[in-house]
């Protein structure tokens, strides 16, 4: 697991939409093997049975009554957006299919 | 009368007596805060005007013979990851440079509603992504004691505002010591609440099983009134705990004897720089000197918190910074305007600095197919352990101590080159949010006239006593009291 090559780190960068350069590919690759052998130690962890900690609040989910509420005006909603349509009350991005 | 040297409880008593009103304690604040940040670089926003407007508001109140809220006319800053309505708001990111947010955190009402006055928003590791502030787009910040060295991250902003005495209060948020690791830097008091204590409505997320919110003070004292004042029940995080909210500040009662706290001996006693352990050393005789009674206890699974917490909170941060595309908010890419695919993979290289880039890489490639298990679902599995582990220890102890930090506050680029290594520094805060437990960090010591610090971790929920022992230890020494000269 810590060969990571060049090819992974693209294919984790598209992924995670990152168009990585080509320095950054090189630099990330070296680190994250790194990184990822240290964290290799836990493999000799015997964890048969051990049940997963995915969080350690309170177990009993939480819910709410489902009625409307105040919210967000759109002219507030589309205040930060780098490309707004406020007359139609949208936002505006690239073409989606080429 | 100056404002700067007076502690928040000591300052609010000020403004209800009218020996200073709530104009001029700010007015001085952002005076201090001028002539400080230009050293310092601790604030990335202040906004005069609407604090000077808050601070008039209570001056009115007091004047009108209203009732004034516990912090009253207190001069605060926020870490800038938290939302205040029409105030800048960036994570230290490019990719937000420009994101105004349209509603407040709950901890921004919380404070407001008890009269505190929000100066600024201070800076911080981009995302809170660091343990010096030097992955912040807006450069780093200095040490007020050596500026030539980091003040610890990722809040590393607010513990300079407050060590530097630039306000007597400052909300930082703690993922992995972000917190507890810059106040130990700075010389001041940091605490981070129990999972689920302080709601983290309005604080741009990072790891969600591990972020919380908490104060920067100058005192322990300060730090339990700024807790009673943030923590409470929120219909707006689910996470939010409904127990209920004591007041902190009576849990200080002077009195340490024969609470038990447990010293984790085989997991200090590795990797700990000379003049950090002498000053834990000298802090567990003065515990036990105030009549506490110490209490060798193991964490076996402690030594792999570095790795665990790794693995998660990248995992988390990966998922949680998905929503940074250049649509809704924030910065887009000026270079690809032909496809919204481009668009979003241009807009994060761009927008996101080198360490979030790293962590969310690392993240990413977690969760993918094929290393779920090996390395997600196998930290998890090992949390539990680790949890385990402070669960066994509480049975027999009321709180556990070790050093912060194994290492004194470093120069600014020594480890900014092999991120590891920056990693490893972070062993003795990390395992504390694994297990979600409460943990403060209070001054001990200097080693070349930096500070150092030591923690002390509770029971899920039981600030108190942690604050109780941590106010008894500043009472008995001066490590806490002398300002840093700059």
């Amino acid at each position: 697991m810590s060969s990571l090559t060049i090819a992974d780190v693209e294919r984790i960068a598209a992924l995670a939409h990152l168009e990585l350069t080509d320095e950054e590919k090189q630099l990330f690759t070296r680190q994250l093997a790194d990184i990822l052998s240290y964290a290799e130690q836990l493999q000799a962890i015997d964890t048969t049975g051990v049940p997963a900690t995915a969080h350690v609040g309170a177990t009993a989910s939480v819910e709410r009554a489902d009625e409307p509420r105040p919210s967000l005006s759109t002219a507030q909603v589309l205040a930060n957006a780098p490309d707004p349509a406020p007359d139609a009350g949208l936002f505006r991005v690239p073409r989606v299919i080429g | 009368m100056t404002v700067f040297g007076r502690t928040a409880s000591q300052l609010r008593q000020d403004i209800a007596a009218g020996s200073i009103s709530a104009v001029e304690a700010c007015l001085v604040t952002l005076d201090r805060v001028s002539s400080m940040n230009a050293t310092l670089n601790a604030f990335n926003h202040v906004d005069a005007d609407r604090a000077l407007e808050r601070a008039a508001a209570i001056d009115q109140r007091r004047a009108a013979g209203d009732r004034l809220g516990p912090l009253a006319g207190v001069p605060i800053a926020l870490k800038d990851n938290m939302c205040v309505s029409g105030m800048r708001t960036t994570a230290s990111s490019k990719i937000l440079d420009r994101f105004i947010p349209p509603y407040d955190a709950t901890v921004v009402q919380r404070l407001e509603n008890a009269g505190a006055v929000i100066v600024g928003k201070t800076n911080c590791d981009e995302f809170a992504m660091g343990s010096s502030n030097e992955n912040s787009a807006y450069g780093p910040v200095r040490n007020p004691w050596n500026l030539d060295t980091t003040p610890g991250g990722s809040s590393g902003g607010s513990a300079a505002a407050v060590a530097s005495r630039c306000v007597p209060l400052a909300l930082g948020s703690d993922t992995g010591g972000s917190i507890r690791q810059p106040a130990s830097f700075c010389g001041v008091v940091g605490l981070k609440p129990t999972y689920g204590r302080v709601s983290r409505y309005g604080l741009l997320a990072f790891a969600s099983s591990l972020d919380q919110i908490g104060p920067f003070a100058c005192t322990v004292a300060d730090a339990a009134l700024a807790l009673s004042v943030i923590a409470g029940h929120d219909s707006c995080d689910s996470t939010s705990s409904t127990a209920d909210v004591p007041d902190y500040t009576t849990a200080l009662t002077g009195d340490i004897r024969g609470v038990r706290i447990g010293v984790p001996r085989a997991f200090v006693s590795e990797g700990v720089d000379a003049p950090v352990r002498a000053a834990f050393d000298r802090a567990l005789d003065t515990l036990r000197d105030r009549g506490a009674t110490l209490i060798d206890i193991d964490l076996p699974h402690a030594k792999l918190a570095i790795p665990v917490y790794y693995l998660i909170a990248t995992a988390e941060a990966s998922s949680n910074l998905a929503r940074y595309d250049g649509v809704k908010y924030g910065y887009r890419s000026p270079a690809a305007k032909d496809s919204l695919k481009a668009m979003y993979s241009k807009t994060r290289d761009e927008g996101f600095g080198a360490e979030v880039k790293r962590r969310i890489m690392l993240g990413t490639y977690v969760l993918s197919a094929g290393y779920y298990d090996a390395f997600y679902l196998k930290a998890q599995q090992v949390r539990t352990l680790l949890r385990r582990d402070y669960e066994h220890a509480f049975e027999s102890v009321d709180v556990v101590t070790m050093p912060t930090s194994p290492i004194p506050p470093f120069k600014l680029g020594e480890k900014t080159a092999d991120p590891l290594q920056m990693y490893l520094a972070d062993v003795f805060t990390v395992s504390v949010n694994l297990a979600g437990l409460p943990g403060v960090s209070v001054p001990c010591g200097f080693a070349d006239g930096l500070p150092i610090g030591f923690q002390l971790i509770g029971r899920m929920f039981d600030e108190a006593t942690i604050l109780r022992v941590a106010d008894v230890f500043e009472r008995a020494t001066e490590w806490h009291s002398a300002p840093p000269p700059i």
